[in-house]
């Protein structure tokens, strides 16, 4: 079971000061797993990444690293390879020089380390780049290089701290995909950070939303989105119209809006997504008041104001628009509303 | 091997490495610097002192087994920490515990007999054992997650935080127990009462007119009008230079390196040999106006001359800085709005200025209180904190609690000048500089200020440059005072003779000896004190422990002490075992590395700002500890600042004056203080002579340091800047 486990957090908790940046978290990752820190920043993603690193060491709680406690171990001791936000390159060695430091510092002959290299060069498709400073390459060529430095060792994870954030946004899908075949290439454990919740969808086995130093919930992408736990969750993973109600006898009521929801009576609150929000100009059922139709290319988006919130809603090109002031009624399927509270 | 199994090799290997350092220094080396009296053992060691009666050095020998036995079990338990902590403080303790005349405390006496003899201080065991110790504590530390668990860190901290602790703070504290101790060598709080309240010390007659003021009265008045006069010509020298188009900005900001570079005494004499009694300006006034030539120079006059000449440079480069870093658009939107030229400086400049002017004030009143230099060659009677200490221990009469009385009444005025600095900058600091570019031009100034800049410039400008010009051509004619210009190098060859006989060269000039002494010392020191002060920026900006606040104030408080104080401070601490080190040439080196510790901090601060931390965080995660990091990544890419600390900390070496006249022996005797015995006699040209050839080896000294660091990488890192924020 244990050699399953890749990382393990035991109830580890981050102070600085009287700040506590990661509030007792437990969580465990599967070897060959990618799995995804995602939240607002401050939330605790990176110090919880870089408490993986060795770079915080915990205030107290365990971390554990293929089996092995290495909670106050120092970030040289541990078998990690990272790729930096700013890539971090030596700017002072070539880009064979900046691959083979690793296996030169933990004590290979210099030539082993450099033909280590060059292969994981040429398997990341840098091949002839070799005698290139890091200044002389493109931005995507430095990412490559600080990917390559990582896995080079072998390392028993690889993290990823924002790694797109300095890549032009049309190259982004291009990039994210490459890490996620090279991940899945090469079986190893990774764990990447990132505040955007598209690219945390894309490229992740499981996805862990932090809020305040605390895990908000852990699940694939395709849990989070159509099952959120929270409030919180369900507003950070896409967008979502938050309606509080009342539950009686299997149905959620909140003004002129009735739906069938399962679940204890009382006060509860729904998600529902904006794509799931149909609309035809009338009276019947559940009504609004269109407040705005914007267009956006690939859809209409409506603000609609109703008797019990203000809503978003998505539509279609293939529909027709409507225009503000317009009443509307609002066709809401039964499986739409996710009870988050 | 696995990664775990190198990691586990490398900590059992260092560990391995400081329990033999331990053994070496208690079974092997002699423990003391030379045998105590009475004592014969087989072995000079702590082992066989301690077999031989000296039984209070059991506890460190037995610490060895313990921590052997401790250590091979875990050396990250709170139990083998526990029993390094009590090893070090023992030795520590009983260091101080038996004195060179027999134990503090009767106990001892009659527990241990031998103790009645007393010990010497530390010797090669002693300070081996200390040094093992702090290892083993650092280890000890590390491994229970200290510094993020990196042992090199850990040490580093440890080790310095004990340097500065022996060095700088050890000291202090040995001076301010001496200020309490009386003429019988009690220790009593009378004394102390008695020598801070003295009428020689706060009176105020030379207002009331007759008599001298008390001497911190004429340490304040002298600082409060030095700091005035420099700040003020700064000020206009760095308006003219920002502010006007005056065209030889690069050589103003050149030129205003020759203070540091300029040996103390220089300007001193200089000064002398332009207006002393028999001086030429003194002579040719008193020629004309038909007057009895006079001593005027001598005093308050003299030294604020020399002072505001060598503060001058520095305020002005700090001035230099806050008119620059002003907003241009500041000043266009204020006259945008309606205000004329005039209006717009004293409404808007005016007051983004004062801030600066405030830094510019107390530094070189800072600077004016520790100038040690300046007031014992031009004092005549106006005696001034630094002169006083010097004379209270190196005069006629020698009265150490005195001096340390003195010299704590100095300390406490520049630590109060230090803390209204930071008060001050601290609430007040407009920084107008932003990333943004600012468009706009700098105004000009007003056509009537630019009028009473250059009227004040000049007349300090043509001071300048006749004190230079006596300090160039004095050393190579006959005699400049008496205006007898004939060229010769008589003087040189007094100081530096030499002759390439049968045996290689023979020197035999009067000035080869300091000289030998300063370049060595110099060139010791120098890359002791970048070290120290890289590592120390190194561990303050990038690592991360407890108590790291505490550590960075203490090492900038170290800079706010006056030479004058660390030389007394010296005196008073190392004259006595547990450390006896006076009259070596160590003490001269390390007193220089830790005054001139925090220049090389700085530098390496402001660089490690300049440079992305996750470079060191991607060597980590690559399996490089802290000093791998260190040397393959971050010394690379601050170079620069590496140079500034080598050049600063050598130039300062070979000028100091302060500290060293108090720390320097027959044996070792330092450039400076040559110099001020051949003032003290009256051999002016020999003094120029000297000062003139000590700043020419600093000058090729300074070149062959920029040629040894080199600038070769320096380039790339230009290019590299643009690399870690990617204009995307």
């Amino acid at each position: 079971m244990t050699d399953e486990i890749a990382i393990e957090f035991v109830d580890v908790t981050k102070n600085y000061g009287a700040a506590v940046a990661v509030d007792s978290i437990s969580l465990s990752i599967a070897k060959g797993e990618m799995v995804t820190f995602l939240g607002p920043s401050g939330c605790g993603k990176t110090t919880s990444l870089r408490l993986i690193a060795g770079l915080e060491l915990p205030t107290s709680g365990i971390v554990r690293i293929a089996g092995r406690d290495v909670s106050q171990r120092a970030a040289s001791e541990r078998n990690v390879g990272m790729v930096f936000q700013s890539y971090a390159l030596f700017p002072h060695m070539n880009v064979l020089e900046n691959v083979a430091y690793g296996p030169m510092i933990r004590g290979e002959a210099k030539a082993t380390a450099r033909a280590r290299a060059t292969e994981i060069l040429e398997q990341i498709g840098l091949k002839g780049l070799s005698e290139r400073l890091p200044s002389e390459l493109s931005g995507g060529q430095q990412q490559r290089v600080a990917v390559a430095r990582a896995i080079v060792q072998q390392p028993d994870v690889l993290l990823f701290d924002e790694p797109l954030s300095n890549v032009d946004a049309k190259l982004r899908r291009k990039v994210r995909g490459e890490i996620r075949d090279l991940q899945k290439r090469f079986g190893l454990t990774a764990v990447y950070v990132t505040h955007d919740q598209e690219e945390a969808l894309a490229v992740s086995d499981r996805i862990v939303v932090m809020q305040a130093g605390k895990i908000a919930q852990i699940g694939t992408p395709r849990d989070l989105y159509e099952r959120p736990a929270s409030p919180f969750v369900a507003d950070f993973i896409g967008d979502a119209n938050l309606i509080s109600g009342q539950v009686s006898k299997g149905r959620f009521v909140s003004a002129d809006l009735d739906l069938p929801l399962a679940g204890a009576d009382g006060q509860a609150q729904i998600s529902l997504r904006p794509e799931r929000i149909g609309l035809t100009p009338g009276d019947a059922g559940p009504v609004g008041t269109v407040r705005s139709c914007t267009y956006l290319g690939s859809r209409w988006e409506f603000e609609i104001e109703t008797g019990f919130a203000e809503l978003l809603a998505s539509r279609p090109m293939t529909e027709a628009p409507i225009a503000p002031g317009t009443r509307v009624s609002l066709n809401i399927p039964d499986t739409a509303p996710i009870r988050v509270a | 091997m696995t990664p775990d199994e190198i990691r586990a090799s490398r900590a059992a290997r260092e560990k391995l490495a400081w329990l033999v350092l331990l053994a070496l220094a208690v079974l092997v080396l002699p423990w003391h610097q030379s045998l105590p009296t009475g004592s014969t053992p087989l072995f000079p060691s702590a082992l066989g002192l301690a077999a031989e009666g000296r039984g209070w050095l059991w506890p460190v020998v037995l610490a060895l087994p313990l921590l052997v036995w401790a250590g091979f079990r875990d050396a990250s338990s709170r139990l083998f920490l526990n029993i390094v902590l009590a090893g070090f403080a023992i030795l520590v303790l009983q260091g101080f515990a038996v004195g060179l005349r027999g134990p503090a405390f009767d106990v001892l006496a009659t527990v241990f007999p031998a103790a009645a003899q007393g010990q010497t201080g530390f010797g090669w065991g002693g300070f081996v054992a200390g040094l093992a110790f702090l290892g083993l504590i650092a280890h000890s530390l590390a491994l229970r997650g200290f510094c993020r668990g990196d042992r090199f860190s850990a040490t580093a901290v440890v080790f310095i935080v004990a340097l500065l602790g022996l060095f700088v703070f050890f000291p202090i504290l040995k001076l301010s127990m001496a200020a309490f101790v009386g003429p019988d060598g009690e220790l009593a709080f009378g004394p102390f009462i008695g020598r801070v309240l003295a009428p020689e010390i706060w009176r105020l007659d030379c207002l009331t007119g007759g008599r001298r003021c008390g001497v911190v009265i004429n340490s304040l008045m002298l600082g409060i009008l030095a700091a005035t006069i420099s700040t003020a010509l700064g000020l206009a020298l760095a308006l003219i230079v920002a502010r006007t188009s005056f065209r030889f900005k690069q050589t103003l900001r050149a030129l205003s390196i020759l203070p540091i570079i300029t040996p103390p005494f220089v300007v001193g004499v200089a000064i002398i040999v332009l207006f002393g009694r028999t001086g030429l300006l003194t002579q040719f006034g008193a020629d004309v106006f038909d007057v009895r030539p006079t001593r005027w120079v001598y005093g308050l006059t003299g030294i604020l001359m020399a002072q505001v000449l060598a503060f001058t440079p520095i305020t002005f480069l700090v001035l230099l800085g806050t008119v620059e870093a002003i907003n241009p658009t500041l000043e266009e939107a204020s006259q945008t709005l309606g205000a004329g030229p005039v209006k717009t400086f004293f409404k808007i400049t005016w007051p983004l200025l004062r801030p600066g002017i405030a830094a510019a004030f107390l530094l070189a009143f800072i600077e004016s209180l520790a100038d040690f230099g300046n007031p014992i060659v031009l004092g005549g009677g106006y005696e001034v904190l630094s002169t006083r200490i010097f004379f209270a221990v190196a005069g006629a009469r020698y009265d150490l609690g005195h001096a340390a009385t003195l010299a704590m009444l100095l300390l406490s005025l520049t630590l109060i000048a230090f803390w209204l600095q930071s008060r001050w900058l601290g609430r007040k600091s407009y920084v107008t500089v932003t990333g943004k570019s600012d468009a706009g031009l700098a105004s000009t100034l007003p056509f009537g200020l630019k009028g009473v800049a250059w009227a004040v410039v000049i007349p300090f400008v043509i001071f300048t440059l006749g004190v230079y010009a006596v300090v160039l051509v004095g050393g190579f004619v006959h005699d400049i005072g008496r205006w007898d210009l004939t060229p010769t190098i008589a003087h040189l060859r007094t100081a530096f003779a030499f002759e390439v006989g049968t045996a290689g060269f023979e020197f035999y000039g009067s000035a080869w000896n300091s000289m030998k002494t300063t370049l060595l010392v110099s060139a010791i020191a120098a890359p002791l004190t970048t070290a120290v002060g890289i590592m120390t920026a190194w561990l303050v900006a990038r690592q991360d422990f407890a108590g790291k606040n505490a550590f960075e104030f203490g090492t900038m408080l170290s800079f706010a002490i006056p030479g004058t104080v660390v030389g007394v401070s010296y005196v008073a601490a190392f004259n006595v075992p547990p450390v006896d080190i006076t009259g070596t040439a160590a003490i001269l080196v390390i007193c220089f590395v830790f005054r001139n510790m925090p220049v090389g901090m700085r530098a390496g601060l402001a660089a490690f700002a300049q440079i992305d931390r996750s470079m060191e965080e991607a060597s980590q995660t690559m399996g490089a500890g802290g000093g791998v990091t260190l040397r393959r990544i971050v010394l690379p890419l601050v170079k620069p600042a590496v140079f500034t600390a080598l050049v600063y900390s050598f130039v300062t070496a070979m000028t100091a004056v302060s500290a060293v006249i108090f720390l320097v022996s027959a044996r070792h005797n330092m450039a400076t203080a040559y110099i001020m015995g051949r003032v003290e006699a009256g051999e002016y040209a020999l003094a120029i002579t000297y000062s003139t050839v000590l700043m020419i080896v600093m000058i090729v000294c300074i070149v062959l340091i920029q040629l040894l660091v080199g600038a070769r990488k320096l380039g790339r890192r230009r290019e590299f800047q643009g690399q870690i924020t990617p204009a995307e």
